[in-house]
């Protein structure tokens, strides 16, 4: 059955992560991400592929990528839409809360 | 067990052809993949039609469903008849890349579930090879990425057992969560993944960083918003007012004829850091309401007296 861990585990925040650690850590290939790369849907910091940096927020995007792909069949160039829209709505979202908030009774 | 009907998921006739049931999937697999559609339910409604679609878009496994017959309704209390699929031969397990332990019980009784070597993508099938890495969202307080917390988490993973069925196995573990941790941040902790294989290492967990929406701050990156209410008369005189903090209550000075929707900025108060954010207190005007005579008659004098039309710019 489920096994319970009592001990506390200590976590690091990912501030960036390297192409393979980007792969890994999503499941995917790294061929792919090469390909999100050049269409312009990810932009790591560095020059060459062994020395590209991603942000921390690149495993999420790889992530519904990956998803928008595999469940829904969407093309690269879909995917760099859909994922500006995605970002778009998150942003206006959350100025709505904020506006939500600011409406005094 | 509750009985599917897989028909009435994609919103289809018993007769539908192949092209309509998978036109009505597409069309459900868009509005509610989790990725578009935020609402809740909508995760749960992309699995079912996935499931549906899982069944009705293989002529084979369709048609041992429909030999159940037309007579079912979903929700009935279903159990499978014997030989219920006698005479029926699944190719290869007739097993896509969906996943299938988001797939209900109902599902597995007439299909059993994927080996563990189905499916899934098992190419690395030498002696050692490093684990798979995993990756869960977790919910946390504005307050624990100010001060730092040790939360306990549960994770549910897929597991395949000795008879190779996958089950979802729940597991506990406590984690630090580290002081300024930002939204949309992964915490990696390592070796916490699938055990390696052979002398492989485990692989990692990521945790994505959320923060529970207390209807009070909003965080954007290490920058906190908040709302401060203000009296008018504190708005046009200015003054000191006592403002709340995620680190404490602190005395807020609001400038003479200060509006709604103004920002003050209270420095290095956001997300600690390298660089810590910012706090904003957003002004909010809060007018009070005439209970009174007295009241009523004080805003017949500054009505008087005042002559501010807030609709001059409006041209009327």
């Amino acid at each position: 059955m489920a096994k319970q861990t009592a001990k506390v585990v200590s976590g690091e925040v990912v501030e960036v992560v390297s192409l393979a650690e980007l792969c890994r850590s999503c499941g995917v290939r790294a061929e792919w991400v090469v390909e999100l790369v050049e269409e312009g849907i990810l932009e790591p910091e560095g020059a060459a592929p062994a020395r590209w940096r991603f942000s921390s927020v690149s495993i999420t995007r790889v992530r519904t990528a990956w998803r928008l792909q595999h469940d829904l069949g969407v093309n690269k160039a879909g995917i760099a839409v859909a994922l500006n829209l995605i970002d778009e709505r998150e942003a206006l979202n959350q100025l709505v809360r904020r506006l939500k908030h600011a409406s005094i009774d | 067990m509750d009985f599917k009907d897989y028909y009435e998921t994609l919103g289809l006739e018993r007769g539908a052809t192949q092209d309509e049931v998978k036109r009505a999937y597409r069309k459900l697999a868009r509005k509610f993949h989790p990725d578009v559609n935020k609402e809740p339910g909508a995760e749960e409604k992309f699995k079912e039609a996935g499931e549906a679609y899982e069944v009705l878009k293989d002529p084979e496994k369709r048609a041992a469903y429909d030999q159940l017959g037309a007579n079912w309704q979903a929700g009935q209390d279903f159990r499978a008849p014997p030989d219920w699929n006698d005479g029926f031969e699944f190719s290869g397990g007739g097993y896509t890349e969906a996943n299938e332990e988001d797939f209900s019980d109902f599902f597995e009784t007439l299909f059993g579930r994927a080996r563990a070597q189905g499916a899934r993508q098992q190419s690395s099938r030498q002696f050692h090879a490093h684990g798979q890495d995993h990756y869960a969202r977790i919910t946390i307080d504005l307050k624990d990425a100010y001060e730092g917390a040790t939360r306990t988490i549960s994770l549910q993973a897929p597991e395949v057992d000795a008879s190779g069925h996958v089950t979802l196995k729940t597991r506990s573990i406590r984690v630090n969560i580290p002081k300024g941790v930002t939204e949309g941040k992964h915490i990696r902790l390592a070796g916490q993944g699938t055990p390696g294989i052979g002398q492989g290492k485990p692989g990692d967990l990521y945790l994505e960083i959320n923060f529970r929406d207390d209807g009070h701050y909003t965080a954007e990156g290490r920058d906190v918003y908040f709302d401060l209410p203000i009296t008018p008369w504190e708005a046009a005189m200015g003054g000191k007012v006592k403002a709340p903090t995620p680190n404490g209550v602190v005395e807020l000075k609001i400038p003479q004829n200060a509006h709604a929707g103004q920002k003050l900025r209270l420095k290095g108060r956001g997300i600690p850091g390298k660089s810590a954010g910012d706090l904003y207190a957003v002004l909010q005007i809060a007018v009070p309401p005439a209970k009174t005579d007295e009241d009523r008659k004080l805003y017949e004098q500054m009505a008087r007296q005042m002559k501010f039309d807030p609709r001059a710019k409006l041209g009327v």
